[in-house]
Order: C-alpha cells, then structure tokens, then sequence
C-alpha cells in the first residue's frame, strides 16, 4: 500500500530505457518517502523478466504475461493497470512520455480520478501549505507532506511550474526518455516476483483492437548518444539553412539538433528536436546556431559539457549559459567553423 | 451508409511563430502578441472527418470547442472548410479546468450531442503539449481509442469496424478498432484543405449567443430565424448537465503550487565576435584540448 510504482514498457521481450531511468528515479522517491518501489511488467512471454527491472532497486515486480498484451494496446494495459492499483492504492505512479506512456497515462487518469503531468522534467517530494476548500465551502490553510512536486517548464519564457495533486492517489507523471538517469542499484537485488493470473484483471471484451501490421524502423541517427551536437533554431531561416549545419556536423562527426521553433517551422524533421518536448542530449559539445534559448529547449541540453552559442542577437538567453559565445550571424560564422576546421584538423 | 462525426478543436495562442515582443520584459508571456488560432493538429483531425464525409456522403461533421466566447472562432473556420455545426462550450465555472476536468466537460456535451460514429481530434494542443484530453474522453464515454493516427484507411459502417494507420515511437503500425472511438490525430497526418469561398460566404456572420452585444442579438434574432445555421449552439455547464465537483477548478486534481522564473545561473562566458582569427583560434583551442576530434 502507498507505494511507488513504475509501468514499465516493454517492447518484445525488453523493457524500454526510459523505464529503467524511472526505476532509478522511483527508488531514490521511494528512499525519501520510506516505502517500497514496485513495477508493472505486462506483454506476453516474459519469463525472467524481473532479471532487467530488479538491479535498479524494485522491491516487488508485478508480472502480467499473456498473449494479446502485446504489442500494447489501449484497453487491457488500462484495465490491469487500473485494478491493480484499485488494490495496491498507490501514491505515485510513473510512465514513459512515450507513445505508450501517453496513450496509457491520461486513461488511467481518467478511471481514477488523478491528477496527471506530462513531461516532467525534475520530480521531488517536499511539504506546503494550500488553501482549499472546506465542507462548509470556505478557504482554509491546509498543510501537506511528502507530496510529489510534478516540475515542468510552462508555456512562455523561463517559467518552470510545480505542480501537485494533494488530494487525489496516485500521484502521475510522465517523464521522456533520456530525462532521468539509469543507474544499477545492485545487480543481486532482491524483490518478490508476483505472476498474476491476467484474466483476473483484464476481461476478455477488453481486448478490442487489433494490431494487423506493425514496422519498427531502425533510428536514422543517435541524436541522444551524439558526443557533439550542431542545433540550429528558427534563425537558420530556412531548410537549406540547416543544410550548413549538415556540412559542419559531417566534419565534426556529430548530430544535428533543432529548437521546437525550427521543427515548426518545417526547416528539420520532428525527431531531431531537442528539448522538454524532444530529445533530452548530453553530448561533449553543444554548438547552438541561431538559437534564443527558451527554458523548454534549455530543458533538454543544459547538462552539455560545452555550450558554444552563435546569435546574432547578444542578448540571447542561451548566451548566459553559454561557455563561448560568439556575436555574429549564422550564415557568416558557420563556414568560418567548417573552414577552420578542416584547416586544422590535418 | 452516413456517419455521424464529431472533431474537437481548441482555440490556443500561436506558441509556433513567437516575434520578438512575444515576452515581456520580465519574462512573461506577452499574450496579446500571441494571436489565437485553430491548434494545429485540431486542423488534421478536421481534414481526416472531412475525407470520411466524402467517402460516405450525408455524414454530418459537429465540432465542438470549450473555451472563451471568442472561441467561437475555431467553429466559424471549421464551418468555412466544410463541417457541418458547431458547439461552444462556455462558461465561467469552466474556467481553471486541468485535463481531467476538461475531458469530463467536453464528454458531456458529446453525449448531449447524442449520436456519434467516431470522435475525432488532434493528439495534442501546442499550449500544454500534454496530449492527454482525447484518451481522457474515450475513458470517459467508455470507448477505446486509438491515438497518434496518421491515416484512416479504411471504415466499414455495416461492421462497425475502422482501420487506422498510426505513429508509434521508432515505427508505424497498422490496427483495426470497433466503432464508436475516440481517435486523436498526428501533425504527420494530411493537412486541412483550405477555407472554401462559398461557405465562407454562407457562414462568415455565424455566431454564438455570448458574441453577440445586446443590440447585435436583437438585430440578428429574425436573420437566425430564417438561417438557424447562423447561430452556433452555445452550451453553459448546466446545459450539459455537468456535476460542479467534477468541472473548473474544482475537478481539476492537478494543482500549479509555484510558478518560478528561472535565471540562468550566468557562466563565465568567453565573448567573441566572428572574424576570422578569433574562428580559427577557437578550433585551434577545442581541437589541442582534445574537445573536438
């Protein structure tokens, strides 16, 4: 009862990256709060399943192996999760901002009446006081503790809420790949492994769509695990902008990024965008060409180890964070990049 | 065989083409700069309900939106591009409302419209990103769903059956889903057509009632009297019999504790203007402290 849960994502027979690094974060929750970390593992044949959840700290792994739970759909991964937490009552409840985990999370939600935060970036426990309403319909000062704070950027400029859901269980958010880190607690660690009998959870009706045809493509490049990352924004002005950061990446051996504002733009696909609602990236080096800087694109790269900013614009938010910034325009510094480059690279 | 569609749409501030006075000074968003128009992918759903209207002639196509008065915007474009009537939800006790909240008002009014083949809307709005009032209303009406589609390929009316081609994370998949649903619709999926000139005509003075200045409703009740299509139904909470625990605020489980604006925590920063020997002396330092390879 009252314990931290994460649905895990399991593609095939493997849970999804993304799970694991809220393992990770659900156990140091879990620590804080000084209760228990469990899981949710549901598709079809997972024998030894728990051998990748239980290293990252998970005291009990709730198994749900039939077939028809995999590949996901919406009903029955709805309804197990539902009634295993009409019996567990949790007070947290972690999932993936995948596509999975967005589909899944707001359904849930829905059936139990709980609040729900996408996209979180950060996830703390802390305590404070709130006016609420009373029975008698009045504004009283209401104090909570070990509450979750759900932390995001919110929409315009840099204003990052905390938001709470005091008087509803569980808890939700979900949180993007890459967001949180993954790290082994120990690799002996032991949990109770629960096998429930899924019929129990999940009616037969429930099972109403069907996956004819399913195509996974292989990623057309490792834009989260890039050492260097050449982003550009809404001031390269066009496609053929980012064409110059294509050149400068192919000498770097990097990856090219986005702002949201240029993926809008149509200058760069969608999957290339870094940031809150994108890619959250790591590299070595970051080289932000044109970009101003809002808090949700800053969400998802301010732990690069070196930031090089070009802006026409000195004032740029970006520039703040910035280890060397550069005053100048794209179209000017870019092909002094690539020049020098390759003239000293010999 | 004719459907019986209806598409959600939201009037949200254009976070896409932020200009330059988009903030203020203090950091916070200008709204006034931001102007309001029909979300995005809202637009994708319109297109796929149109396509369906077409493939099965005598479908209706009923948009509904909940937001300010002035949302009635949304409706009026919809109509320009070939949706049939439109609702608007609007009310002060729906003001403050979270997803969930939203999700149950707008399922009120689904059923109040009564008949429904297929729910559609976008995936998500680009002011909250959350992507999570669609499921929400499919939970709600007890209806499964099937999110992030990119195509309908194909509906069979006498089966009750649909079959939609979606985005999923690193791929695509092809599933195959009963009627009635809830369908949320990807930014990859076609886009709308445009307005169509004669609708445009027939629909530009269609209003709803919480547009209307005392004067306008005066003047305007014998025109709506002839062309009732110019009025756009207006819905408050309790025309759609909505529980107050469950609306507003007060339905809303999720709470905004603090709102902070950040400062970036100003590194010791090496300003350079682009010439050429600063260029070229910045590789040469990246390059000999193993930086860059």
């Amino acid at each position: 009862m009252n314990n931290v849960f994460v649905y895990c994502e399991i593609e095939g027979q493997t849970v999804a990256d993304v799970s694991l690094e809220l393992l990770t974060k659900g156990r140091k929750l879990a620590n804080t709060l000084g209760v228990q970390l469990e899981c949710i593992c549901a598709g079809s044949k997972l024998d030894g399943v728990e051998k990748q959840v239980l290293p990252f700290g998970v005291d009990k792994v709730h198994v749900f192996d039939a077939e028809g739970l995999f590949p996901y759909t919406s009903n029955p991964h709805t309804a197990l999760v539902v009634n295993l937490f009409k019996q567990e009552k949790p007070q947290i409840c972690l999932m993936g901002a995948t596509v999975i985990g967005r589909d899944l999370g707001p359904r849930v939600s829905s059936a139990l009446f709980s609040g729900l935060t996408a996209d979180c970036t950060e996830l703390e426990i802390g305590d404070f006081d709130m006016n609420v309403k009373n029975a008698a319909g009045e504004m009283e000062k209401k104090h909570y503790v070990n509450q979750l704070y759900q932390i995001r950027p919110a929409f315009g400029g840099n204003i990052v809420a905390t938001i709470v859901n005091p008087e509803h269980r569980p808890q939700m958010a979900t949180v993007r790949e890459g967001v949180m880190k993954k790290e082994v607690l120990d690799p002996n660690y032991k949990g109770e492994v629960i096998r429930h009998d899924v019929a129990k959870f999940v009616p037969e009706t429930e099972y109403v769509v069907k996956v004819l045809d399913r195509h996974i493509e292989k990623a057309k490049h490792n834009l989260k695990g890039a050492a260097i990352v050449v982003a550009g924004g809404y001031g390269m002005g066009s496609k053929e902008g980012f064409d110059m950061l294509f050149s400068l990446a192919k000498e770097l051996h990097a990856e090219v990024g986005a702002s949201r504002a240029a993926v809008d733009a149509g200058f760069v696909d969608h999957d290339r965008q870094i940031g809150q609602t994108g890619v959250t990236v790591r590299p070595k080096v970051y080289i932000a060409c044109g970009i101003s800087g809002q808090i949700q694109h800053i969400a998802g790269m301010q732990d690069a180890g070196i930031i090089i900013s070009i802006n026409s614009d000195p004032n740029a938010p970006i520039n703040t964070i910035a280890d060397y910034v550069i005053n100048g325009t794209v179209e000017e510094v870019v092909p002094k990049l690539i020049k020098y480059y390759k003239k000293n690279s010999k | 065989m004719s459907l019986k569609i209806v598409v959600l749409a939201k009037q949200v501030p254009d976070t896409r083409n932020v200009g330059p006075d988009a903030m203020t000074p203090e950091g916070t968003v200008n709204r006034a700069a931001l102007p309001a128009v029909f979300n995005p992918e809202d637009l994708n759903a319109l297109e796929q309900a149109l396509r369906l209207k077409e493939q099965f002639p005598g479908s209706t196509i009923s948009v509904l939106t909940m937001g300010l008065p002035k949302s009635a915007e949304v409706i009026r474009e919809a109509l320009y591009r070939g949706a049939d009537q439109g609702y608007v939800v609007t009310d002060r006790p729906l003001g403050g409302a979270d997803t969930l909240a939203t999700s149950y008002t707008l399922s009120q009014a689904i059923k109040k419209i009564g008949e429904y083949d297929i729910i559609l809307g976008g995936r998500q709005a680009i002011d909250g990103d959350t992507a999570q009032v669609g499921p929400q209303i499919a939970e709600k009406l007890g209806l499964t769903q099937v999110t992030y589609a990119e195509e309908i390929l194909s509906l069979d009316p006498a089966a009750k059956k649909i079959v939609i081609k979606r985005h999923i994370d690193g791929g695509v998949e092809t599933v195959e889903a009963p009627l009635p649903l809830v369908v949320t619709v990807n930014g990859s999926a076609a886009p709308c057509r445009p307005r169509n000139a004669k609708r445009v005509m027939k629909y530009k003075n269609a209003t709803a009632a919480a547009e209307r200045t005392p004067e306008q409703a005066e003047a305007l009740a014998p025109v709506i009297e002839k062309k009732p299509y110019l009025n756009i139904t207006q819905w408050g909470a309790a025309d759609i019999d909505a529980d107050p625990a469950q609306i507003g605020k007060a339905g809303s489980p999720t709470n905004v504790k603090t709102v902070q604006n950040i400062v970036f925590k100003a590194k010791e920063s090496r300003t350079m203007t682009g010439s050429d020997e600063e260029i070229d002396n910045l590789i040469q330092e990246l390059l000999n402290e193993k930086i860059i390879g």
